[in-house]
């Protein structure tokens, strides 16, 4: 079977790369492209541990295909960071230890950037239901909503070092 | 899946070719939240998957003057953002509102729910009390089906090889028209209907019901439009000699199945429950629309 060529851009930078049909977006990022901070957990959409930005909405890269990549805008984890500056939704994942195993984080860090992206003053119910689509069986939750929102904070400019 | 092809066509010709061409399964792919996880557990096989989201107008909402034209590739979270769309039907809003994770919005269509054929689906109850209308393109040229016409069992519709729906018509609100959706989950988030029911009422100036469409979801093989519960509105203020009728009629009209969800006693129980809590939403927004409070 003919691979597709795709063209995308990929964390800002334009990549391009061959795939078979069946290969979804995150099989590519993973074993094509190396960028192997998305992760797999369910490949059925439950777990949001493959959550991607793709042109302004998050999706389960796992759902997706590759081909269909092509002309798209996609951030993964890896284009979160500003070079060695974290993204303030990072900085307070360490901060309130909003991770213990880390299997779900960067899904979760993909999920509430595109929250914050588009509402830098969410309830914590809102943020509940925001990240209804991503998984954890470690942490309770608790901890990563209270990320969230002090990160939120912090992006508001209501902490100090919030410069960003 | 040794042999399956994708294209990604960008006319609606060249979809129907791929489709009506491939010697096996050919499958429409807009969002992919039901095919791509139907794909990987072996239930779905298709030879051929035709990316329908490269076709002008298949993604987007517009407006003429008597209806919404909704494209079949749609993604949930366009339609929900959609003001004047989630103020027309707040009923459909919710319906698609429910259906899986932010993710899973950001991805899944209103025609995919339909088409996926799941007695369940949470957009289908409302869509079909708004007398919505299915555009479908095929080798014959173009039909129009209504929306209950398209599912006709579990997983089967009643399009044809090459078919494929490219937009959902809904038509616009008359005055002190509304809707509702609601559905019963054991939790809050991130399950499949155990019941749900979809109400559009028409009210007159006096607060009367006019015309209604009462739709149940997961009580049958397929959604059920329950005549005799929208008869039992028609005519009739919300009363409870109201209600008592409607709950009857919906519970009579259920034949649900058994599952670890919920047993058919319970099911039929609560069809009745959400048909009452239902119509009090609906009546209140049509009631609403008197007042121009929408």
């Amino acid at each position: 079977m003919a691979k597709q060529h795709v063209s995308t851009i990929i964390n800002g930078e334009p990549v391009e790369f061959l795939c078979e049909p069946q290969q979804t977006l995150l099989d590519v990022l993973r074993d094509e492209l190396n960028l192997t901070g998305s992760k797999e957990g369910c490949s059925s959409g439950d777990c949001g541990a493959c959550t991607v930005i793709a042109d302004g909405n998050i999706v389960c890269s796992c759902l997706m295909l590759g081909a269909e990549a092509e002309g798209r805008k996609i951030t993964t984890i890896e284009g979160i960071a500003e070079g060695d500056k974290l993204h303030p939704v990072q900085q307070k994942f360490l901060e309130h230890a909003a991770l213990q195993c880390g299997f779900c984080t960067p899904g979760f860090i993909v999920a509430a950037k595109a929250l914050l992206d588009q509402n830098l003053n969410p309830t914590e119910e809102e943020t509940r239901y925001w990240l209804a689509g991503n998984l954890c069986r470690c942490t309770g939750y608790d901890k990563i909503i209270r990320a969230v929102l002090d990160a939120a904070a912090v992006m508001r400019g209501e902490q100090a070092g919030a410069a960003r | 899946m040794p042999n399956l092809s994708f294209t990604a066509p960008t006319t609606v010709d060249e979809a129907i070719r791929a489709l009506a061409s491939a010697p096996g399964l050919a499958k429409p792919l807009a969002g992919g939240t039901d095919l791509l996880v139907q794909m990987r557990s072996g239930r779905m096989r298709p030879e051929v998957i035709v990316d329908i989201k490269r076709i002008p107008d298949l993604i987007g909402i517009r407006e003429t003057d008597d209806s919404f034209v909704i494209g079949a590739a749609t993604p949930g979270v366009m339609l929900s953002e959609h003001e004047a769309f989630s103020r027309a039907w707040p009923g459909i809003v919710e319906g698609v509102d429910l259906i899986g994770s932010q993710q899973i919005q950001g991805r899944a269509s209103l025609v995919g729910n339909l088409c996926n054929a799941s007695p369940a689906a949470d957009s289908v109850p409302a869509l079909i009390t708004a007398h919505a209308v299915a555009v479908i393109a095929g080798p014959d040229g173009r039909r129009e089906a209504p929306v209950e016409a398209i599912v006709t069992g579990p997983g089967q519709t009643s399009l044809k090889k090459g078919e494929f729906v490219v937009e959902f018509r809904v038509p616009k609100p008359k005055p002190r028209q509304s809707d509702a959706y609601l559905r019963f989950i054991p939790r809050t988030e991130m399950d499949i209907a155990v019941v749900g029911c979809g109400i559009n009422v028409t009210l007159d100036a006096a607060g009367l019901c006019t015309d209604a469409r009462v739709v149940l979801g997961a009580v049958a093989p397929t959604q059920l439009i329950v005549d005799d519960a929208a008869q039992a509105l028609i005519g009739h203020r919300l009363d409870d000699d109201t209600l008592s009728r409607l709950d009857a009629a919906a519970q009579r009209a259920c034949k649900p199945i058994n599952d670890k969800r919920g047993t058919i006693e319970y099911r039929t129980k609560v069809a009745g429950v959400l048909a009452r809590r239902a119509a009090a939403i609906a009546f209140e927004r049509a009631a609403g629309r008197v007042a121009g409070v929408h």
